[in-house]
Parts: structure tokens; C-alpha cells; sequence
């Protein structure tokens, strides 16, 4: 039986639908008086760290390389955005935040390319250690040049452009963007470098070109996340960006599934939301992340929900198909 | 005389980050691994050090446990979570590794707190200090760059000369081959995670003497610096390792001493990506083609 197809226009407007029901929803829950301050914030943390995983995600997952500073990325878009903001007030407010993000986003994919470049063209592990030493090294800088950057004290009185809306659209754009990316042309070769660098090689791909662009995408929507971040918290402290942030991503990719979106956004939302909910959770937290890191590698290396991604368009389909589906069942297992 | 007083202090610290630069060459020499949980077993050699001079026995059985502690931790970590993931992709290998760096490094905040706790650096090496001809040599030093001295020359010969090295040094050109020749794969990479342990456990000690505290996070940048003193030297290569140390070590004191000792760690990191820039296969390594 053939099957049937939902048609893109409709596709896309079934999705605006649910993704605009889902932002009223949001600001009608954030407007009315059923969230305490706590459980707001801790939403936003959620946007916050889902963008992050999902930027991380496109390295990791798709091109299958292993930054370790994905921090220090956040961290320049940060304090890029919030140095603009504070050094341009009385700007409207969209133009403020559309500015300030752009600016974040550029900033840490500039810094994405210099890193790059020369970390992207080795072979091996290379990448790994390079952004680790650059995190560090963003970190160091910021600690050290109190003028501009408030030093460790922090930067504080960010103006506060950020809120739900802000923090979703971006997460929406983000996803948006990897999901168009990876089923074009150039997503598929980014998958091929990461499946075979050697086949994709002799296919004709150029591999420093694609992993670079792919490699400073991440930084770019790291630096968006930073952006937000900033526009949130009001206040930015060097320590925020550290090792350990870099690392909690990771966990977020690894243990979501290294290539699905759905996956990455799920796990930050539960590990960023679970230690400020059970906060006497917080001192067993690393630990427990540091065996589930391991288990997950050593018995489901793709992650838990591996490649799989959650599609509003192919679950409709699936409903729209369901017949056909249960015959092509039957057909195969015939006994069943 | 100034710049010849830094330079012995930039050894002393140099031969510290040498002995555990080797140990990182070492293992990603055999398995392609960056052993991010190298810098944690310091850690703990430095806490069971600590822990058994505490306890009032005699420094010397506290040394010698120590390096035991750090080979018996090393061999386990390598049998529980390394050998699993042997024809793992090596993104999940570096990823464990990550893990179990992490893993370590809780468990001992978990168990002896977050706070750092004062080594007695004078019970291992009494604080005596020479005067040689206007330079200030301490006891810590001489011991430091002698022990260094002697360890890398035994490594030296148990790679070259005996037949375990034979077969670590065949295991690291080509695991397959090697196989095929009969040499026990397993058991000579465990033995490279013992020896590399083994001078991380030296290198601890030694550390803690100079900068007498130890803390939970004590190995991540130490590990770290030592790596990129591994990369500097040439990874893989056990004579670039040791270079690698003493480059790193020196530097680092004289960034130090010309007044920015703030941005020692970025230094650090800034002279690893322009190695890698530069000269991606470090002062000595062999440029290694790729088989397809």
C-alpha cells in the first residue's frame, strides 16, 4: 500500500501552530501568578542549557569531534552580549536583543574559527585539548582583565533583555537551523566526515572546510546561549564558565544521545532541573554524573536515545498511515 | 644569577611535570588514549601519602604505598573501564576517560572534602637548603632532579632493554601484528598503565614536597600542564615527553618571575596551540601516516 504523505506547507504550519501554542502557553503560565520565582528560573535554566547541548550536539554528535570547551564559547557570547548591552542602553527592545544576540553569536563563531582552523586540520585528539586549553584560557583572560570584563567579582547590572520568549525562540531557531542543516547536502557531508574521514575524504569533501563551518555553528548558538544566559542572570561571574560547565554539556550530549536533538534537550532539561529541585542531591551530583557518563559509554556508546529523533510531521504520518503500517506488520510476521 | 636561580627552580618543576608527561605519552602511545584520569591518580597518590605520614607511620613505607596505591588504581581503572571500550570508536574511550576523571575526583571531595590539607613536606625531604656559590639550592631540589634523573633512566632501559619493553614498544607500533607474534595484548598494556602509574605516584610525591597541599581538583591542572607537556615534546615519544616537562616547567617559572604569574596557565596553553600550529608532531615525535 503506498504512504501517504503529509505535504510541507502543511507540515510547517502544523508546526508553527504547536510551537506558537507552546510559547502562549508559556507566557500565560509565566504571566499568571501559578510559577514561583524558583520554578521560573529554573525553566529558563532549562532553554538556557538545551541550547547549549544542541550547539554542542552538532560537534559531537554529527561531526563526531570532541571540544571540551564549549564554555569558553558561552562565555565570549556572554560577555560579548552583555558588554554591548550595557555599553549601548536606550536602544528599543528588540533591537537590543536581536543585537546583543547576533553580536554574542558572532563573537564566540570568530573565536570558533581561530580555534578551529588550526585545531580542525589534525588528525586525532587534537581538538579535544585545544578547546580545553582555550576555555581555560577564555577563562584566565576574563579573570584578569578586570576593566572590561568586572574581573572575578563579575560583570554585574546586565541589563535584563532576556525572558521566556527570547530564551524559547532561540532554542526554536536553534533547533530550526541543525534540524534544515543536517538533511541538506551540507549536513550529509558533515554526517559522511564523521562516519568515514578517510571515504568522505575521496568523495570530495572538504573536510577542514566542513568540520570549521560546522565547528564555529557551535560556537555560534554556545555564544546565542551565553547571550541569554547574560540577559537572564543579570550578573556574570568567570566561575560559571569553567571545566566543569564544559563537562556538564558534554554529559547532557553523551547521555542524551550523541546526534539526536530531542535527546540533548531532554537530558539538560532533567540534569539541569533535577540538582536545583533536590538540592541536597548536589553533593552525590558529579559522582553520579561521572558513572553515568562511563556506564553509558561502555554499555550504550550512541547515547539513550541514540540517532532517534522525536518529528511532529512523521508522527502524524504515522497516524495517517497507521493502517498500512499494522498490514506491512502483519505481511512480516504473519503468525503474530 | 637571578635567571640561573630560575632556571634551577623551572627544572625542579619541569622534572615533576616530565615524570608525569611520560605516563600520558606512554599510554596514548599504545592505545591512541588521552588518559584524562592520569592527573586524578596523582591525586590519590598524594592523599595516601598524606593519609599514612598523618597516621604517624614513616614516610618511607608512605612513599612506597603510595606508588603501589597509584599502580593498583591504574590497573583497575584500565581493567573496569578501558578494556570494555577496547574496539570502542575513540570518542567514547576519550569520553570514559573523561568520566572516570571526573569519577575520582568526587569520590575523594565526597570522602576527605572539598577543603586542601597541608602535605609534611618536611617529614619525606628534611627543608635544608645549600648555598652554592650565591645560588639557594634546596634538599627538595637536588632530590627532585635526581630521582627524576634515575627514574627516566630506568624507564629508558625497561623500554629498550628488557623484553616487556620489547613488547610494549611492539604493541604501540602495530597492536594486530604484535598479536600475531604472540605477545599477551592485554597484559602489556595494563603493564604500560602500571608503569605510567608508577611515575605519576614518583611525580606526585615530589610535586606535593614543592607546593606542600593537596585538594581534590590538585591533579586536573597538573595533569593537564603535564599533558601539554607530552604534546609539546612529541606524544608518544618517551625522550620528547621528558624535553616536553622541562620546557613547560621552565617557561612556566619564568612567566612567573617576570611578573605575571596570574596568566601562568594561559601561557601554558597559548605555547600548545602554537606547538600544534606550528609543528603539530611536537619536538620529537615521528610524524605517524595514516592507514587506510
Amino acid at each position: 500500500m503506498e504512504m501517504k504523505k503529509l505535504k510541507t506547507p502543511y507540515a510547517y504550519i502544523i508546526n508553527t501552530v504547536v510551537l506558537a501554542a507552546i510559547l502562549v502557553l508559556g507566557n500565560m503560565l509565566f504571566a499568571g501568578g501559578a510559577l514561583n520565582r524558583a520554578t521560573k528560573s529554573v525553566i529558563l535554566q532549562c532553554g538556557v542549557y538545551s541550547i547549549m547541548a544542541v550547539s554542542l550536539n552538532i560537534c559531537t554528535g554529527y561531526l563526531g569531534q570532541l571540544p571540551l570547551g564549549h564554555a569558553g564559547f558561552m562565555a565570549v557570547g556572554a560577555y560579548a552580549g552583555a558588554l554591548f548591552w550595557k555599553a549601548v542602553p536606550g536602544l528599543p527592545t528588540p533591537v537590543a536583543i536581536v543585537c546583543g544576540i547576533l553580536i554574542a553569536g558572532l563573537a564566540a563563531s570568530l573565536f570558533g574559527v581561530i580555534i578551529g582552523v588550526p585545531a580542525l586540520r589534525l588528525k586525532g585528539d587534537y581538538l579535544a585539548i585545544i578547546t580545553l586549553g582555550f576555555g581555560e584560557i577564555i577563562r584566565i583572560a576574563i579573570i584578569n582583565l578586570p576593566d572590561i570584563t568586572g574581573g572575578t567579582p563579575g560583570l554585574l547590572n546586565v541589563p535584563k533583555y532576556t525572558n521566556f520568549t527570547v530564551t524559547f525562540l532561540c532554542l526554536v531557531v536553534c533547533c530550526f537551523v541543525v534540524h534544515n542543516l543536517m538533511h541538506s547536502r551540507h549536513g550529509r557531508a558533515i554526517l559522511a566526515i564523521r562516519d568515514n574521514e578517510i571515504a568522505a575524504d575521496c568523495c570530495g569533501i572538504n573536510l577542514t572546510a566542513y568540520k570549521v563551518f560546522a565547528f564555529a555553528l557551535s560556537a555560534f548558538f554556545a555564544g546565542v546561549a551565553g547571550a541569554v544566559y547574560a540577559g537572564l542572570q543579570g550578573s556574570l561571574f568567570p566561575k560559571s564558565f569553567d571545566f566543569m560547565a564544559s563537562i556538564n554539556v558534554l554529559v547532557m550530549v553523551v547521555l542524551g544521545g550523541m546526534g539526536s536533538m530531542t535527546g540533548s534537550i531532554i537530558a539538560a532539561t532533567v540534569l539541569t532541573a533535577l540538582p536545583l529541585i533536590m538540592q541536597s542531591f548536589n553533593s552525590f551530583r558529579m559522582v553520579v554524573y561521572s558513572l553515568l557518563l562511563i556506564m553509558v559509554m561502555i554499555f550504550k556508546p550512541s547515547g539513550l536515545l541514540g540517532h532517534k529523533d522525536f518529528s511532529m510531521t512523521k508522527t502524524i504520518e504515522y497516524f495517517m498511515n497507521f493502517k498500512a503500517i499494522r498490514a506491512r506488520k502483519k505481511e512480516v510476521a504473519p503468525d503474530a | 644569577m637571578i635567571v640561573l636561580q630560575q632556571l634551577i627552580n623551572g627544572l625542579q618543576l619541569g622534572s615533576v611535570y616530565a615524570l608525569i608527561a611520560l605516563g600520558y605519552s606512554m599510554v596514548y602511545g599504545i592505545i591512541l588514549l588521552l588518559n584524562f584520569a592520569h592527573g586524578d591518580i596523582i591525586m590519590v597518590g598524594g592523599y595516601i601519602a598524606l593519609l599514612i605520614i598523618a597516621a604517624g607511620i614513616s614516610p618511607l613505607v608512605a612513599v612506597v604505598a603510595s606508588v603501589a596505591g597509584c599502580v593498583v588504581l591504574a590497573c583497575l581503572i584500565e581493567k573496569a573501564a578501558y578494556t570494555p571500550l577496547r574496539s570502542a570508536p575513540r570518542i567514547s574511550l576519550l569520553i570514559t576517560a573523561i568520566g572516570v576523571s571526573y569519577f575520582l575526583e568526587n569520590v575523594a571531595q565526597l570522602i576527605l572534602g572539598a577543603d586542601p590539607r597541608v602535605f609534611p613536606n618536611t617529614a619525606v625531604i628534611p627543608s635544608v637548603t645549600y648555598n652554592v656559590g650565591g645560588l639557594n639550592i634546596s634538599l627538595t631540589t637536588i632530590v627532585t632532579l635526581a630521582v627524576a634523573v634515575v627514574s627516566m633512566a630506568a624507564l629508558t632501559l625497561l623500554v629498550q632493554k628488557t623484553k616487556m619493553g620489547k613488547a610494549m614498544r611492539a604493541v604501540s607500533e602495530d597492536m594486530g601484528a604484535a598479536q600475531m607474534m604472540g605477545i599477551n595484548i592485554n597484559r602489556t598494556i595494563t603493564f604500560t598503565f602500571a608503569v605510567g602509574a608508577a611515575l605519576a605516584g614518583i611525580g606526585a610525591i615530589l610535586y606535593c614536597c614543592k607546593y606542600p597541599q593537596v585538594k581534590p581538583t590538585t591533579g586536573y591542572l597538573l595533569g593537564l600542564k603535564a599533558f601539554v607537556a607530552a604534546v609539546l615534546g612529541g606524544i608518544g615519544s618517551i625522550p620528547g615527553a621528558m624535553l616536553g616537562g622541562l620546557a613547560i616547567g621552565v617557561a612556566e617559572v619564568v612567566v612567573t618571575a617576570l611578573g605575571y604569574s596570574t596568566w601562568t596557565d594561559a601561557v601554558v596553553f597559548a605555547i600548545l596551540i602554537v606547538v600544534l600550529l606550528v609543528k603539530p608532531t611536537g619536538f620529537m615525535g615521528a610524524s605517524m601516516n595514516e592507514k587506510v
